[in-house]
């Protein structure tokens, strides 16, 4: 069990922080953590899946574990109503975490909404391996804008979109897009938002030739990879379609190897397709 | 000194609790949060002949106390997993019970002749009430007749002395001759019970919430469904071993299902939630049957169908 630390709200959503000891040295960006919710006598039988936002590592018994939560269904209500102080029921990091060039490029941060929370610990890590992080933000309107002030030191530059233009330009992230990558000579994109969003993004790199990462959000119900509900097909290097794991084999994937085009059906040729 | 241990027809287990087929993939995971040798048995995801991609997503919804589930027996097929899952889960020292699949009764009698030569299995679990087929026909244990032949396909071909447990599905009017059925076939025990067919519409979209529409329901949600199907083929098959299953994430809950009649009980979805479940299932059941003054988990078995006169 993990202590509750902090539960603040930011715009529309709550930034929680946890104590969790030694998980806060081993956790990467771009890893998740599952939550239990609902209590004890809860109906809510499976855990909360969140993109960790941060992690300090202080010491063996004094890590945290930072977390943006957005209220909108009864488990992430339920959390997001816990006061400080209150045990939680944790596990963490899972997942895989996002690719880190090994030489100092140019790297696109794009963030949908709370997905931006993952991609402010991944900007500290490519600025302290000496890349240019430029970042864009979008969301519905200026309140699902996730992004705090000490993170926004870790980039260069920061874009806001937002649908009804209550804040930064109005329209899609992927409106602007085009435009940065061409100014900044992008070298990787990386992404998390939702999933229609890193599909049109995907679409953008693809036309650059520019690679791209994605951390993807599929219904998940154990997080730890037995229940297979949170799988999508991707082209493995042998040009064959698998029905993978985001919880395992993501949630990073490289967008280029999704077949996003498959809504509610398994795409021809998957393998083992019935 | 407690006696803990069990049988399902010829094969014997350390203790009662099992992982539940398709809710612990083969082992490998939870092996990362405990030593799979602390499980009376692991069973496998059930495992077809062919490699299969499963249903498309969404799989999953969740449901008042429950889940409910479509993943349509995703897996890498029986070659396969006989080369990878079964050497590494016998490198752990697990008790292995395999669990298979059919989309014929033909599919049965293979898987079957590729598993009796097989060594270090504890048992087989035949699943012939998996609701996740494209073809409803497929569910086997919905007719007496189908639920028959399949279980007469492994019973001719398995060969030797590896016992064969039927798992059997609720959805059906009178699961007590489905289980006569099955036990005349040559079935050893009785697997009760898999998913209850359902189907969520989301409120939203104003559509089947599933891709595949109609899923397996499972957790707490089930459990009563799963006592009275446990207590109904006992009562009537009081010699046939039952593995209970069904919304079983607690020892009291664990102990109900024993008290129903079940010898071992299967943990599912409780995984889901809580990878350590099975362990803690394991502890708290033992404490129970203890408390409640039994000397063995065998006394326990079917306790609940004594006599009134009979009251401890």
């Amino acid at each position: 069990m993990s202590e509750l630390v902090s539960n603040k709200k930011v715009g529309a959503y709550h930034h929680m922080v946890f104590s969790v000891g030694e998980i806060a040295s081993v956790a990467k960006p771009g890893n998740f953590v599952a939550i239990a919710v609902g209590g004890e006598s809860s109906q809510l039988v499976l855990r909360r899946a969140f993109a960790i936002y941060r992690t300090f590592d202080r010491g063996s018994s004094a890590g945290l574990l930072e977390i943006v939560v957005a209220p909108h269904g009864a488990g992430s209500i339920w959390l997001t109503n816990q006061v400080p102080g209150t045990k939680i029921d944790l596990i963490a990091p899972l997942g895989n975490a996002f690719g880190i060039p090994t030489e100092p490029v140019r790297a696109l941060l794009v963030g949908g909404g709370y997905g931006s929370a993952p991609l402010f610990g991944l900007s500290e890590v490519l600025k302290n391996r000496g890349c240019r992080v430029d970042m864009v933000l979008g969301a519905s309107t200026a309140m699902k804008i996730y992004a705090p002030l000490d993170g926004k030191r870790s980039v260069s530059s920061l874009t806001i979109t937002t649908e009804d233009g209550s804040t930064g330009t109005a329209g899609k992230v992927t409106d602007v897009l085009p435009e940065i990558i061409a100014a900044s000579q992008v070298d990787i994109i990386y992404s998390c938002g939702p999933m229609g969003m890193l599909e049109a993004i995907n679409k953008i790199a693809v036309d650059f030739n520019i690679v791209h990462q994605c951390s993807i959000e599929e219904s998940m119900a154990c997080g730890i990879g037995v229940c297979m509900t949170c799988v999508l097909p991707i082209k493995g290097e042998d040009g064959v379609i698998r029905m993978l794991r985001s919880c395992i084999d993501g949630p990073v994937v490289d967008a280029e190897t999704v077949i996003w085009d498959s809504k509610r059906s398994i795409p021809e040729g998957t393998w083992g397709a019935n | 000194m407690f006696n803990y241990r069990t049988n399902l027809g010829q094969a014997e287990f350390e203790n009662p609790i099992f992982t539940a087929s398709g809710c612990a993939g083969s082992g490998k995971e939870l092996s990362q949060f405990f030593n799979l040798t602390e499980l009376g048995a692991v069973v496998t995801k059930s495992i077809m002949l062919k490699p299969r991609s499963g249903r498309a997503t969404p799989r999953m919804a969740e449901t008042p106390s429950g889940m409910l589930n479509s993943i349509g027996l995703q897996g890498p097929g029986i070659d396969q997993f006989l080369e990878t899952d079964i050497p590494w889960l016998r490198e752990q020292g697990a008790t292995i019970v395999v669990s298979i699949a059919g989309e014929s009764t033909e599919d049965y009698a293979v898987l079957a002749r590729k598993l009796r030569a097989v060594p270090g299995l504890a048992a087989l679990e035949v699943n012939i009430s998996c609701p996740n087929v494209e073809n409803r026909g497929q569910v086997f244990a919905c007719h007496p007749a189908t639920a028959r032949a399949a279980i007469e396909a492994v019973r001719r071909n398995i060969g030797g002395e590896l016992p064969i447990i039927a798992k059997l599905t609720p959805d059906v009017t009178s699961i007590v001759e489905i289980a006569q059925e099955v036990v005349a076939a040559g079935a050893d025990a009785i697997a009760l019970i898999n998913t209850v067919l359902g189907m969520v519409i989301d409120t939203t979209t104003m559509r089947p919430k599933l891709a595949g529409k109609t899923g397996g329901l499972s957790g707490p949600a089930i459990r009563p469904i799963a006592v009275r199907a446990i207590y109904q083929v006992h009562e009537a098959l009081p010699q046939v071993r039952i593995l209970g299953m069904g919304g079983v994430s607690s020892g009291l809950d664990a102990f109900e299902l024993i008290l129903a009649g079940a010898s071992a009980v299967s943990v599912g979805t409780a995984t889901f939630g809580n990878p350590t479940a099975v362990i803690k299932i394991k502890e708290e059941l033992k404490n129970e049957l203890i408390e409640h003054g039994f000397d063995s988990l065998r006394e326990a078995v079917g306790y609940a169908h004594r006599s009134e006169g009979n009251l401890i």
